[in-house]
Parts: C-alpha cells; structure tokens; sequence
C-alpha cells in the first residue's frame, strides 16, 4: 500500500482528500445544527451549472464552481432573510435550475454529459497540482474561519434571534456559512463529486454525535471521520479498484453504523440522567 | 451578576434603560400593538400582564428589535433602537421554544454564548467570560449538570439554561419573555429569589408573566396589556387586579393562572424537577 505513494497523482489525490475530509464536516456540523443538513445538496446541484459555465468559456471549471454556487449561496441567503413561505419553491427552483443549467450549458459547450461525470462523481486521481494549490487553500480557509468563528457561527445556528439581541451580525454570519458551504462544495467536487459532496458534510457529523455530549466534541470527531473516510477510501479504492467518491461515502456510513451500535450500547450501560 | 463593569451612573440623570414611545406594531397586515408606551426605569422590575394574544410577546420582542414596528419608537439607554450597538448592556431571555437544535450542546455552551456581546471574534474565553459563566450557572442552580447536553434536560431546566445565559451577559437590563412559564411552584419561589438578588444589585427588569406569584413584593410596576393597547400601567394593588379583571375575568394574585392557556396543553410535565 505505501508504493501507492510513489505515484503523483495518487499523493495529490490523497492530499486533496485530507483537505475535504477535514473541511467539509467543520462547515457541515453548522448546517446539521440549523437543520440545513439538504442545503449542501442543492448548492452541488448549482455548482454543476458553475462547472459547465467553465467548460463553455474556457475558464477552469473550478474557479466558476465557486462563483456560481457562493452566488448560488448568497441568493439562498437572500430569499431566507426575506419570504420564508415562498423559500422553500424558490429553493427548489434553484437547485433544478442549477442541474437543469448545467446539461444545457454543458451541452452548448459541445461536451456530452460524460464530461460532466468528472463533476458529478468525482475523479480524484486526475486532479492537477494547480487545482491541488487551489483546494489546499481554500480548505485551509474552511478549517480557520470554522473553527475560529465557532461560538459565533454555533449561537447563530443555536437561537438566531438570541444571537440577533446580542447584537452578532446575524446576515453575515448566515451567508457565511452558506458561502462557506459553496465552497468547500467546489473544493470536495474532485474528490467525492457533486452528487455526494453533501453526504460528507453531514455523515460524518450524524456518525460524531452518536458517541458525543458537546458541541465541541461533536465537531472535531466529525473532522477526525471525515478525515479518515476521506484517506480511507482513496486508499480501499486504489486497493479494490473503486471509484474513490462513493468509496469515502461508504466509509463514513460505516462509521456511522458502528457509532450508532456504540452510542446505543453505552446510552444502556450508563443511562442517561433524566434530571 | 454584581454588575461591577458598568459605570454607576446617578440613576435621576441617567436615560432610562428602556423607553417604549408610541409603538405600533403590524404582523401579517393585523394591528397586534397600538400606541403603546412602556418605560423600565434604572433598577426597576417592571411585569408585563395581559391574556394570550394580548400583544405581551410581540412588544418585548420590538424592545429589543426582534419585531419592526411600524409606528413609535424604541430608546434603549437613552439610544434609538438602530443606533443601540451595547448589546452587553441587555440580556435576553426568550419564550423556551428552541433551547435544542440538531447537534448536541452542553448547558455551558450555549450560556457560554451570553458572553459574545463581549467576547473578541478568534479569541478564547477570557477569565472574566468563565466567572460570569460560573456564576450564572450557580445562580440558576445547574452548576453540576453543566457538561450535559441540554437535551437531556427537562423544561423547567431548560428554561434555566435560557435564564443561565442571560444572566451570564452580566446586562444592566433583563428582558425576560415568560421565564416562569411551565416552572413548578418550588421553582417559582426560586426564581423569585433570584429576581430579587437581582434587582437589589440594581438590575433593571421588563419580564412577561401569566401570574406574579412569589414575585409580587419584588416588582415597582405592572404593565397590563389587552388587545395591544396598555390597559394599566401602575402599582401592583386592587386596580391592578380590576384591570385585570376586566382583561381576563379572574381573580389575581393566587397561585392560579391569571387565565387559561387556551385549549393549549401543559407546555411540559414539571414533576420531578430538582431544586426548582
């Protein structure tokens, strides 16, 4: 297994994979606590048009990922803070358009729908070292501002009106976890692609609080899960010869799995006081 | 919460800490407060009365600007609600709807978040952040459940997580939207206890109830609300219980409701409750 180091592609695939596993459950453990935990989902879906605004202009497809899906982000944002009756329509709205934009794009570029399938699944073991450079640091970018702004970004999350009396920038805060959202989307694209991305923001986090007490606690093992579907699986699938997206996935499901099985063994050992 | 940060102002000079001018507030096209004025003087515990539906909620909640209003105005501390940026000067308690969201958190946690009016952004608790921390889960009796997760709480506890977090803002001014409701008859008296070493330590507080209780020879004024117009606003003796008469045809003071939730059930069972 470690001759897997000596080819490039494989140690920027797994470099790329230590940066997603890391970054997308420190944004996804806020959008589970808002109960946002299908916002991920659809900004994936937005991130396709992005994607296929790329190949159509000749601009990198990663670069316009992240424009459109944090517009994409900001616009949600927007409709929340306005209307919430009509959100939900508008939400679907977008997240078809974003999909529905993306074929149609995609198809103008004269690209067939294959081409689209490095997007939607994830092909880790392509990714470029100028691509790797960008994934780097806008996961690094992820991991500090979640970390640093976590009891802001929590209390926001926790009681946003409480939050709004303590006079935190409430909008702000909330784009930001939405933007953030976008952009570790477009970061993990590569790795697990745009149709499981969101499945590693909020795996991960469902798995931590199995077994977990605080916020806190709950977080950082989320990260530490993450981390280790995210190796794991570009390892197994080098291994077994899977595709790496749907491998991590799986992973964290596992992970998940055994974690609820250990979670429900100690709630009976050690019961939980009631008062 | 002895309040040692904030400067000792002479209460006469001072603005008052909240003055509610002439609000009128609209939700959803319907006229819920009309012309409604309220004032909390510095060190003055202030309860706001008043039947369901009578507009109690939706004026703490412009208090603080949580509701736009569509006519009056809001001064906090002698500043118009918009330009009020001393958050830490008010702590707020809200209705216990959401004290649980979709990750666990402990009972530290979220009081912990009545420190962010004050806390730096990227940096860590400070000192002063854990003794109020501290004190305000003493205070609200829940120092040895602070590693739990609320969750694992029941109502009436839960309610002293929202109180927890107020209290450790270490504010000049409570807003308090219905602290007692669902709190068991131990727990009243607790919470009595509590408003008293608060408003003796010169706390100012506006908070909502069905019923005054044990609280009664604590509070300076009580404010009655009906159809969103201020009905009373005065001492706390036989006029206050003929408005309230009128307002809600019952007999006030005893441990009774004022009224009745309508057809509303129990907000939660408050048997086996600890302390309070």
């Amino acid at each position: 297994m470690i001759e897997l180091l000596d080819y490039d592609f494989m140690r920027r695939a797994l470099l790329a994979a230590v940066f997603t596993g890391l970054a997308a459950p420190a944004i996804g453990v806020f959008l589970v606590h808002r109960r946002l935990s299908l916002l991920g989902d659809g900004l994936g879906h937005v991130a396709l048009t992005g994607v296929a605004l790329g190949l159509l202009t000749g601009v990198a497809p990663l670069v316009t990922a992240i424009a459109v899906s944090a517009l994409g982000a900001l616009l949600i944002e927007l409709l929340r803070a306005k209307g919430r009756t009509s959100g939900d329509v508008a939400l679907a709205m977008l997240f078809y358009g974003g999909i529905a934009g993306g074929v149609l794009l995609a198809n103008l570029a004269d690209e067939s729908a294959a081409s689209l399938n490095a997007y939607l699944f994830g092909a880790i073991t392509t990714v470029s070292s100028g691509e790797l450079v960008l994934v780097g640091a806008l996961g690094v970018v992820i991991i500090v501002l979640c970390l640093g702004l976590s009891p802001q970004l929590f209390a926001v999350c926790q009681d946003e009106e409480h939050a709004r009396v303590s006079g935190l920038p409430v909008w702000l805060l909330s784009a930001l976890i939405s933007v953030l959202a976008a952009v570790t989307i477009t970061v993990a694209m590569r790795t697990v692609g745009l149709l499981l991305v969101s499945a590693l923001m909020v795996v991960p986090v469902a798995a931590s609080q199995q077994v977990t007490r605080s916020f806190r606690s709950t977080h950082l093992l989320a990260m530490a899960i993450g981390l280790a579907a995210a190796i794991g699986g570009v390892v197994a699938s080098y291994e077994v010869e899977t595709s790496p997206g749907p491998t991590i996935v799986m992973l964290a499901i596992g992970a998940f799995a055994v974690l609820a099985v250990v979670g429900a063994l100690r709630r009976r050992v050690r019961p939980a006081p009631t008062r | 919460m002895t309040d040692s940060a904030s400067p000792a102002v002479p209460r006469d000079s001072a603005p008052p800490p909240l003055a509610v001018e002439g609000v009128s507030v609209a939700l959803d096209g319907r006229l819920v407060l009309h012309d409604v004025s309220l004032q909390v003087s510095a060190g003055e515990f202030v309860v706001l009365l008043g039947a369901n539906g009578s507009g109690k909620s939706t004026l703490v909640r412009a208090s603080v600007g949580l509701v736009p209003t569509i006519a009056g105005r809001v001064l906090l501390f002698g500043t118009p609600l918009p330009d009020f940026e001393q958050r830490a000067r008010i702590g707020y308690v809200p209705q216990r709807t959401r004290a649980v969201a979709g990750v666990p958190a402990t009972v530290d946690e979220v009081v912990a978040s009545g420190r962010l009016s004050r806390r730096r952004w990227f940096a860590p608790r400070t000192g002063a952040d854990r003794a109020a921390i501290d004190d305000a889960l003493e205070r609200v009796d829940l120092a040895d459940r602070r590693r739990s997760p609320v969750s694992e709480l029941s109502g009436g506890q839960q309610q002293r997580v929202l109180i927890a977090r107020a209290l450790a803002t270490e504010a000049e001014l409570l807003v308090m939207d219905e602290p007692t409701a669902g709190v068991d008859h131990d727990s009243q008296h607790d919470l009595a206890t509590l408003m008293g070493d608060l408003v003796h330590a010169g706390t100012s507080v506006l908070l909502v109830a069905h019923e005054l209780g044990p609280m009664a020879p604590l509070i300076d004024r009580a404010v009655v609300l009906e159809d969103g117009r201020v009905r009373y606003d005065g001492a706390v003796d036989h006029r206050l219980d003929e408005a309230l008469g009128h307002a809600a045809h019952a007999h006030f003071g005893s441990t009774e409701h004022a009224h009745r939730h309508t057809g509303a059930p129990p907000r939660e069972g408050i048997s086996g409750e600890g302390a309070w």
